[in-house]
């Protein structure tokens, strides 16, 4: 069973001023990745790496249009952090990890 | 199935839900629960005291270092193996009053399963401020980690 885990902190993500930037000017509406890095006087990898780890900690979904990606804003994540949600929602899924091997183990000790 | 932990926290309300998916059948997710010694393991905590039966009580320790940092205790109001477990549950010497809690288990299939916790508070305040408190330890944590860092440079 695959087990997909979001591998970006997302405080982490926030930390960063140009991957804020980001995020308010995909606050009106969604851009493609080739619109969002027009704003910026950084390179165009350094734009695509943020791009990256803002979709891997769910601040930003993506959405095939023709043959370009767009990008939006996740308002609910955001509101999430916001309230804290995260560091919460992480104690208690690294639990319930323990939880599921820890009886994977012991289902199979007993067969 | 949702691999990923769920915590619903809707606005204005005195109570959270947290939901996740198991790849257990669900006698093996009640067992997590109901064995102590299992529970310590998982929880990282020490079970003082689990009496599974309506009006049975518990008593759960967590040590850091050597030292007690948290314990909490409760009332157990209802015990149905394989499907519920409804309670009351107290953190020692914190400001949060009782809370009231109720753990659903459900058969999703023969190896999955599913756990929806609904945890109800005297007011929407002390709900918000346990959401807060795994990043204000986050913060603690991070905190003292810097004055060690800059106790050491300084020697």
């Amino acid at each position: 069973m695959l087990r997909m885990n979001l591998r970006r902190d997302v405080f982490q993500a926030l930390a960063d001023p140009s991957r804020r930037a980001i995020l308010v000017l995909l606050a009106t509406h969604s851009m493609s990745a080739g619109a969002i890095a027009a704003n910026f006087d950084t390179a165009r990898p350094t734009v695509s790496k943020h791009l990256q780890i803002l979709t891997e900690c769910a601040l930003l979904t993506q959405e095939q249009n023709g043959r370009e990606i767009y990008y939006h804003l996740n308002a609910q994540k955001l509101k999430e952090v916001a309230d804290f949600i995260d560091p919460f929602r992480k104690m208690w899924d690294e639990r319930f990890n323990k939880l599921e091997n820890l009886m994977r183990q012991y289902k199979n000790t007993k067969k | 199935m949702e691999a990923q932990t769920k915590v619903q926290a809707e606005e204005g309300r005195q109570e959270l839900f947290i939901i996740r998916e198991f790849d257990l059948p669900v006698e093996l997710l009640f067992k997590a629960y109901e064995d102590a010694r299992l529970f310590e393991q998982w929880m990282g905590t020490k079970v003082i005291k689990l009496e599974n039966k309506e009006h049975g009580s518990f008593a759960f320790e967590t040590s850091h270092q050597g030292n007690v940092v948290f314990t909490a205790n409760g009332t157990i109001h209802e015990f149905v193996p394989n499907q519920r477990i409804t309670r009351t549950f107290k953190m020692e010497n914190t400001p949060f009053p009782v809370q009231l809690e109720y753990l659903e288990f459900e058969k999703l299939s023969e190896e999955t399963s599913k756990l929806t916790m609904q945890i109800v508070f005297k007011s929407v305040a002390f709900r918000n401020q346990l959401l807060k408190m795994p990043f204000a330890q986050g913060i603690n944590r991070a905190h003292n980690k810097l004055q060690e860092i800059v106790h050491q440079q300084n020697k």
